[in-house]
């Protein structure tokens, strides 16, 4: 739906879309919000005043742009109201309006432009993967999985290396896989967080069209956010979608994918909010890592259900906070140390990348890795 | 018309309701599941508002349940069917083996002393140990122990039999089996009471996980001058230096399916807020609420009395419980002042709200009788009919039917025994 500047002042619209007039201002939402503490932004209140006040006007709001839509607000919320969906809608508003960061315009450009938020050529998007020589997925009949890669993985080089580890396996294992080359498309899922509604519909368009002429039976990405979106927000594909931590737990359990080493270190796991508290899927990674020969597996204190969030979410990838403060990433590292961890292995690109940086400003990067669980599990296959 | 009334359940309302029957010269059963009657009532510290220990005014109710000659007490039993009609209903019911002679038991205590397996106690929330042959606490009604199967000696490996040697009175007795029997009323009592809500189910609190985060009830067992640490708010052997209860967890809560407020958990946890601070000098204590809901007699004023002993009142929901170092931090929103704060704690006590019996839908089959969508058993109007059942000659008293504080209790159960004893009293023949 497409918010217009009439929303602004028409409190009924916000209040209604949103279902804002069951709230029982509790805060949980604000005690849940992971940058709650050092930012100004207050979701509790946010909601009384899009109830409450005769007009709502975002555009002085900086703080919007602090939001990781980890979604703990809504999955906390006693009364299943949304409120990150309120957070999202006034973004919107900033979009429409103008009123966006300018990395925040740069990234959605580039989106619109090229098909990835990084500034990539689009005809480049499968360079990563010239020497693999991949099936073509949108040609292949015979292929029974599509590896959608995803902008990050494809663009990123240090998150280049988590695709090259994931298609090592997949060889391993005698996946008959292909991926989507350079007709592969951002899968929106920042997109839309970052208020960009009518730029997301089109990427779903696009992409469905591509998926339409798809004969395969499973989807397989390697960011929890396409997995999100592709699954909770597009239409019904006639493909099952997983994420990799899905498909390689499946793997190992029946046998397709065995091990030839050890790994003789202690490692711990950080839930990705968009693959643990938004979709509930905690088990399999912790099982991929539970069968890697050799490993000492320590759980964080707040794992799970109860994970902190990594700040990558949410469009933040491409802003900065407005306030300052240690950042979780670094609290999340500190934390790793202190259990005597010498890996944090995850499973999202955001979440790598805002680890790795964290051991990097906090100068722990001698006592530290962060790795993707598929690279661990590449280097004993 | 059968001039008996069955009462299901031997907690605060089916003894109510039970006396009030007998008091009315009809005969009353209760069937109890447990050993002992008492239900929760006897597991609590000092009720509010009065502050009145909750033993001190039960115990006596108790032994005159025990003793009334009306009163026949079923315990350790279960009903397994009920067929008939109003006036003339045959309930059977399923007599559970103690392994204990009730005729012969003389209630001394020493099988107790010298059974030596020692057994996590449920009474005490599993904070304290019983024996494999127990009574749930000392001043259990009827006072005749029951053994264990699943933890004694005798049943699981054939030896032992200490409680059989030191019996003066021969009453043990391992060859007894679970037997039925009939009974006929005229008109059913259902008090079957409630469960508490299972805190593992809202992991953001790490119950379960760390061992200085308690429920409510557990914190009840610790306070109390017969429980396991005699009556010291202690976990592990120290005293907490700041307590932190967490309101609500498990109520008006639809992510656990549970919308309704447990209207109890407001004051209970003002009334252990003020036996923390009573008992522990220099104790912080905080509590984090939504609301106050403080609707009784004398129940505002009980609130303001704990503000004013120094109880901290914060409102909004807590978010999430987390360890640092060896303590725990409790982190929320103070809603009146717009700010997120966390909290560090010794101690975090969950307001486990009030959830229906595990087993109230198979009783509802049993019975013939309706559910609510809440899962509690369902009254017959929601203004007008919360004692009747919706079935002519069932009727409901306490928690079975809703969340209720002990006085609402008490009032459904005598409304229960009052429609029961006139409809059992229509047969009598009266002459002015």
């Amino acid at each position: 739906m497409k918010t217009t500047i009439t929303s602004i002042t028409k409190k009924q619209t916000l209040a209604q879309e949103y279902d804002l007039l069951g709230c029982m201002q509790c805060g949980k939402c604000t005690a849940a919000c992971p940058v709650a503490m050092r930012s100004h932004l207050n979701i509790r209140k946010l909601m009384q005043e899009a109830l409450t006040h005769e007009s709502l006007n975002p555009i002085p709001m900086k703080e919007l742009w602090d939001c990781t839509c980890c979604s703990t607000c809504t999955i906390y919320c006693p009364r299943e109201l949304k409120p990150n969906e309120l957070i999202i809608n006034l973004r919107g508003i900033l979009v429409e309006e103008g009123h966006v960061p300018t990395t925040i315009r740069d990234a959605l450009e580039s989106v619109f432009k090229q098909g990835n938020p990084w500034g990539g050529a689009k005809n480049k998007r499968a360079e990563w993967a010239t020497d693999l020589h991949l099936k073509d997925a949108t040609r292949d009949k015979e292929i029974e999985v599509v590896y959608f890669v995803g902008c990050t993985p494809s663009y990123d080089p240090r998150v280049q290396e988590v695709a090259r580890a994931l298609v090592k396996s997949f060889n391993k294992a005698g996946v008959n896989f292909g991926i989507l080359g350079n007709e592969e498309r951002c899968c929106g899922n920042e997109v839309r967080r970052m208020g960009e509604e009518g730029l997301f519909e089109i990427l779903i368009e696009d992409n469905t069209n591509v998926f339409q002429k798809l004969d395969v039976k499973t989807m397989v990405t390697t960011s929890p956010h396409c997995y999100n979106t592709f699954k909770n927000e597009y239409p019904e594909t006639h493909f099952e979608i997983q994420h990799y931590t899905q498909y390689v737990a499946n793997l190992i359990a029946t046998g397709k994918l065995t091990f030839c080493g050890e790994v003789d270190k202690v490692v711990t796991y950080h839930d990705p909010c968009f693959l643990g508290k938004q979709n509930k899927v905690f088990d399999a990674p912790r099982s991929i890592i539970d069968s890697i020969p050799g490993v000492k597996f320590i759980e964080f204190d707040r794992s799970r259900e109860r994970s902190l969030c990594c700040e990558g979410g949410g469009g933040r990838m491409w802003v900065d906070a407005s306030d300052s403060g240690e950042r979780l990433a670094e609290v999340r590292v500190r934390d790793a140390v202190e259990m005597g961890v010498q890996i944090i292995l995850t499973a999202c690109p955001f979440c790598l990348l805002n680890l790795e940086d964290a051991t990097k400003t906090i100068g722990y990067e001698d006592k530290i890795q962060v790795m993707d669980i598929m690279e661990l599990v590449s280097q004993v296959i | 018309m059968i001039p008996a009334v069955l009462v299901i359940g031997g907690g605060i309302a089916g003894m109510q309701a039970a006396l009030d029957v007998g008091n009315a010269g009809f005969k009353a059963y209760i069937v109890e599941k447990e050993p002992s009657i008492g239900g929760h009532m006897i597991q609590l510290d000092d009720v509010f508002p009065t502050l009145d220990c909750s033993a001190c005014i039960l115990t006596p109710k108790m032994t005159e349940v025990g003793s009334h000659s009306n009163i026949e007490l079923l315990t350790y039993s279960e009903v397994i069917s009920a067929t008939g009609h109003v006036g003339d209903f045959k309930v059977r019911i399923k007599k559970k083996p103690r392994y204990v002679d009730e005729e012969r038991c003389t209630g001394c205590g020493i099988c107790q002393q010298k059974c030596p397996w020692k057994v996590d106690s449920e009474f005490d929330m599993g904070l304290g140990k019983r024996k494999a042959i127990y009574t749930l606490f000392p001043q259990a009604v009827p006072n005749i122990p029951v053994i264990d199967p699943e933890h004694c000696a005798y049943f699981l490996k054939g030896t032992c039999r200490a409680c059989e040697r030191f019996c003066e009175a021969g009453a043990i007795d391992f060859q007894q089996r679970e037997r039925e029997i009939e009974i006929e009323a005229g008109a059913i009592i259902v008090a079957t009471g409630y469960d508490i809500f299972d805190a593992r189910l809202k992991p953001e609190y790490g119950y379960g996980k760390y061992n200085s985060v308690i429920t409510a009830l557990e914190l009840e067992r610790l306070s109390c001058a017969s429980g396991p640490t005699e009556g010291k708010i202690q976990l592990n052997g120290k005293e907490p230096q700041g307590v932190v209860f967490i309101q609500c967890v498990g109520s008006r809560d639809k992510t656990v399916g549970n919308e309704y407020c447990s209207r109890v958990c407001c004051m209970y946890t003002a009334k252990l807020a003020y036996l923390v601070k009573e008992k522990v000098p220099g104790v912080k204590v905080t509590v984090c609420y939504i609301d106050i809901r403080a609707f009784g007699k004398g129940y505002e004023q009980f609130i303001e009395r704990v503000q004013k002993e120094g109880v901290i009142y914060r409102r909004g929901n807590v978010s999430e419980v987390y360890r640092r170092g060896n303590r725990v931090v409790v982190r929320a929103e103070d809603t009146l002042l717009g700010e997120p704060y966390e909290e560090e704690a010794d101690m975090v006590v969950l307001a486990t709200g009030l959830v229906p019996r595990g087993d109230a839908r198979e009783l509802a089959n049993l019975l013939n009788i309706s559910r609510g969508s809440d899962g509690f058993l369902l009254e017959s109007h929601p203004k007008l009919g919360e004692i009747e059942s919706g079935v002519e000659g069932i009727f409901l008293a306490g928690c079975c039917q809703g969340p209720k504080d002990i006085t609402d209790c008490v009032i459904q159960a005598s409304g229960a025994a009052g429609m029961a004893c006139g409809l059992l009293a229509r047969d009598r023949h009266y002459s002015l």
